[in-house]
């Protein structure tokens, strides 16, 4: 029985990653034609009617892995008899999930999709490193783990995670598309991306609104350890990055909302405060010591 | 270089008050912030005594140079280090020093009405006009009220305001950190924390001495120690046959407390603790403890009891040493206990699963001196043989015996041991709270937006919005307001 789901999952999770393949390709098609465009025609203004089918499908596709990967999520849960959060492998494959579908709810309010290649691109990327490196056979949780607080944290977690890389991605994007702008001018196929000013914004919307969440991850980590430990706080490595991180967060909000900080210089702390983020997850599950490293690997 | 420069007065009670407004600003504490996560960093890094002192030790042995060196900087203890601490400690006060006078401003300022509507409206963000109809007034006080702005009416305007939680959940974060402060003190100079390792069917009386390990804050006393006795009945474990790795460990104890005669059965796991009183009995790790029977050459039995190995892989491989400081000469032995046993090529034996199936006991036996008066401090589970003699090495299933030049061995059975750590952390409750209001402040401060709408009718109606920190969403909200007066207006007609 238990076998069959995590056999399930795996076919989901495998099904997922051809469907983010092609919408990848989708992406870089769509990206491809813009160019190719504008050599062939002599205005600067790009003609997206040919492009916007290929970019429909490119987001079809995305939401139809997104569909795949949770149903692949959802299976390996239901194969442990637990949430899915028992190791690297587990982490990842949520993380993938969690990433897109951060933009896929960003998708709705703004004009993202030109982020599309890089989003699909890097949850292949994730996927194919959980599938290949990472991957356990789906077992019991270690009595540690055994706490509603896994669900409360690691969910806060994941989801955070998957905000700020978008906000990540996003503050890239400005850097790249402002070096573009200062030596003279944005590429035609860049002439359809929104302003820098929107991208600055945007970028500071994300980290405002799951700031709190994360702040929620850090504390809901802390009474678990409480509980499981013996001490809500003991500076382990997974701890202090979690600090750090959200040290580099609040040094963000604050260099916006009080020091006015705009544009490149807040790109670059927002870039800081991501990879944080990403050190703790890399480093410390993988290097680290300390009480986190439980998860399989 | 100008001359005229005005430096601060330079009296010491200027340089103090100008210290401290250095201090306060907002600037400063945003860099010992920042410092202080810079500072968390290396304790990353490097192996730190707190968490793994044997690494620490490991250091220390491969380069004791630079070792000695890095232990000056305190970089092997960076959290309890004084540069750390004064980091923390000057970021607490400047907290203090920076948001309390803000408290009292804000709570002066939110009791206060908003300012009157400026002159001339059409220089403000948002700005429209039109015929004035009727009451439009009237129409926007009611909207006003309905939206619980506050207002201020005079001369035929209206100027209103609202979202003044914004600074109120953003003080109260502030605030709420400083309470996490607080709380974090005051357990680390009235809490306590101690360690000790149990065999199975060992009792344990909660008196300073009864401890492995234990640590207290300086205004710890330890009269205030919870008075309870312990015995720890039955431990089980058990484990995946697959993975090997542990799905449970419940521990069966029975308590008694304070005064009480009776006798209560609890049970403890991992992620359920013990709460008697203040003080919580966490189950922290676990291992096996040989049961070993010590003879001299006459038959006599010099030890004899359960003797707690420690874990070295998930298959619980154990390490521990066995002392015999009566005998003369004094006889040890380093042991290690397998559970399950199997033999590995090159590595001698290993365990190939953490439940005892089919346990060993492989025992070096040594004779001379165990160094244990030398004064400097000995670890349990080793021992110094460098100026002793080996007897002997043997490997024994349960009900074996070793006989050496000297003695005997008699390896018994085992008996599973527990680190139950007690803890009281009595600031817990207070950071507890402080994180709780230091979120809900933080959703009010980040999801509010303050702004103000003002409205003045004469000939015309002029209507003007202003959103501070350039907080979007003004616009939509404008919009629903000029028709929600215009559609009251003309309702009336
Ligand atoms: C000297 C002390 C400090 C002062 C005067 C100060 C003041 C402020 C002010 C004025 C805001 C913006 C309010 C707004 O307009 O929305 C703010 C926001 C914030 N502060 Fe501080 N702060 C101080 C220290 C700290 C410290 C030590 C932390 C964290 C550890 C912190 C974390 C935050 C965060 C996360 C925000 C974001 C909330 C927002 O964006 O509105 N602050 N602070």
């Amino acid at each position: 029985m238990s076998r069959t789901w995590a056999y399930l999952s795996n076919y989901f999770i495998y099904s997922s990653m051809a469907v983010y393949t092609l919408s990848f390709f989708a992406h870089a098609l769509e990206t491809a034609w813009a160019v190719k465009i504008t050599t062939v025609s002599t205005d600067k203004n790009l003609d997206y009617k040919r492009t916007e089918r290929v970019a429909r499908i490119a987001t079809a596709m995305m939401i139809l892995g997104f569909i795949l990967l949770f149903a692949g999520v959802i299976a390996r849960g239901i194969s442990a008899g637990r949430v899915p959060w028992g190791n690297m492998y587990e982490f990842s494959i949520t993380g993938a999930l969690a990433f897109s579908g951060a933009y896929l709810v960003a998708l709705r309010k703004h004009d993202l999709r030109w982020l599309g290649l890089l989003v699909s691109i890097a949850v292949l990327l994730t996927l194919g490193t959980a599938v290949a490196v990472l991957y356990r056979p789906s077992a019991p949780l270690v009595p540690a783990l055994k706490s509603t607080w896994l669900v409360i944290h690691v969910s806060a977690a994941i989801i955070s995670g998957g905000v700020f890389l978008l906000a990540n991605a996003v503050a890239a994007a400005y850097l790249y598309l402002d070096s573009m702008e200062s030596k003279g001018g944005r590429t035609p196929w860049a002439t359809r991306l929104p302003s820098l000013e929107y991208l600055d914004q945007l970028s500071y919307r994300l980290v405002a609104f799951v700031f709190p969440l994360w702040t929620f991850a850090v504390i809901a980590g802390a009474i678990w350890a409480e509980s499981a430990w013996g001490r809500y706080w003991g500076w382990d490595p997974k701890e202090t990055w979690a600090f750090i991180t959200w040290v580099a967060y609040a040094a963000y909000l604050h260099a916006r909302v009080t020091i006015g900080w705009r544009g490149r210089r807040a790109a670059w702390l927002c870039l800081f405060a991501g990879s944080t983020f990403l050190f703790n997850y890399v480093y410390v599950n993988i290097w680290g010591t300390g009480k986190h490293t439980y998860s399989g690997l | 270089m100008t001359n005229n420069v005005q430096l601060p007065e330079l009296d010491s009670v200027g340089l103090l008050r100008y210290g401290w407004r250095q201090l306060t600003s907002m600037r400063t504490a945003l860099i010992l912030l920042l410092l202080l996560g810079i500072a968390a960093i290396p304790g990353s890094l490097i192996p730190q005594r707190t968490q793994n002192p044997i690494a620490v030790s490991a250091a220390f042995k491969s380069s004791p140079e630079l070792s000695i060196w890095m232990d000056r900087l305190s970089l092997f203890d960076v959290y309890g280090s004084p540069w750390f601490s004064a980091i923390y400690i000057l970021l607490f006060i400047s907290l203090i020093g920076c948001v309390l006078p803000r408290t009292f401003e804000h709570f002066h300022a939110a009791r206060a009405l908003p300012p009157a509507t400026p002159k001339n409206l059409n220089r403000m963000e948002f700005y429209a006009s039109w015929p004035a109809r009727g009451n439009e007034l009237d129409a926007a006080r009611i909207w006003f009220k309905s939206q619980r702005f506050r207002v201020i009416e005079k001369d035929g305007s209206i100027s209103a305001e609202k979202g003044y939680s914004r600074e109120t959940g953003n003080l109260f974060f502030h605030l709420a950190l400083i309470l996490i402060l607080l709380g974090i003190s005051f357990s680390s100079l009235f809490g306590m924390r101690g360690d000790a390792i149990l065999n199975v069917g060992e009792r344990f009386v909660n008196t300073p001495t009864s401890y492995d390990s234990l640590s207290y804050g300086k205004l710890f006393s330890e009269g205030k120690l919870e008075s309870f006795i312990l015995n720890i009945d039955k431990f089980d474990s058990k484990y995946n046959i697959v993975t090997n790795a542990p799905e449970d460990y419940t521990l069966n104890i029975s308590l008694r407390r304070g005064n009480l005669e009776n006798t209560e059965k609890r049970i403890i796991k991992v992620n359920s603790p013990l709460a008697i009183g203040n003080t919580k009995i966490y189950l922290q790790a676990n291992g096996y403890s040989p049961v070993v029977t010590v003879r001299d050459s006459k038959g006599n039995v010099a030890l004899q009891g359960p003797i707690p190995f420690l874990p070295q892989d998930g298959n619980l491989r154990s390490i521990g040493a066995i002392k015999v400081p009566d005998a003369d000469p004094q006889v040890g032995f380093v042991g290690s206990f397998v559970p399950t046993y199997a033999r590995s090529n090159g590595n001698g034996a290993i365990s190939v699963f953490p439940q005892a199936l089919d346990p060993r006991l492989l025992l070096a036996a040594w004779s001379g001196d165990l160094g244990l008066d030398s004064g400097t401090p000995q670890s349990v589970y080793r021992i110094d043989t460098s100026s002793m003699s080996q007897l002997g090495l043997k490997s024994l299933k349960p009900g074996e015996t070793f006989t050496y030049p000297g003695g005997s061995i008699t390896f018994e059975g085992y008996a599973q041991w527990v680190n139950l750590q007690v803890v009281d952390d009595p600031g817990k409750n207070f950071a507890l709270l402080g994180a709780i209001v230091a979120i809900l402040g933080l959703l009010a401060s980040l999801f509010t937006r303050r702004r103000r709408i003002w409205i003045r009718v004469g000939d015309v109606v002029e209507v003007a919005g202003l959103a501070k920190n350039a907080a979007p969403g003004l616009e939509q909200e404008l919009k629903v307001f000029m028709q929600a007066v215009k559609n009251e207006v003309k309702g009336e007609k």
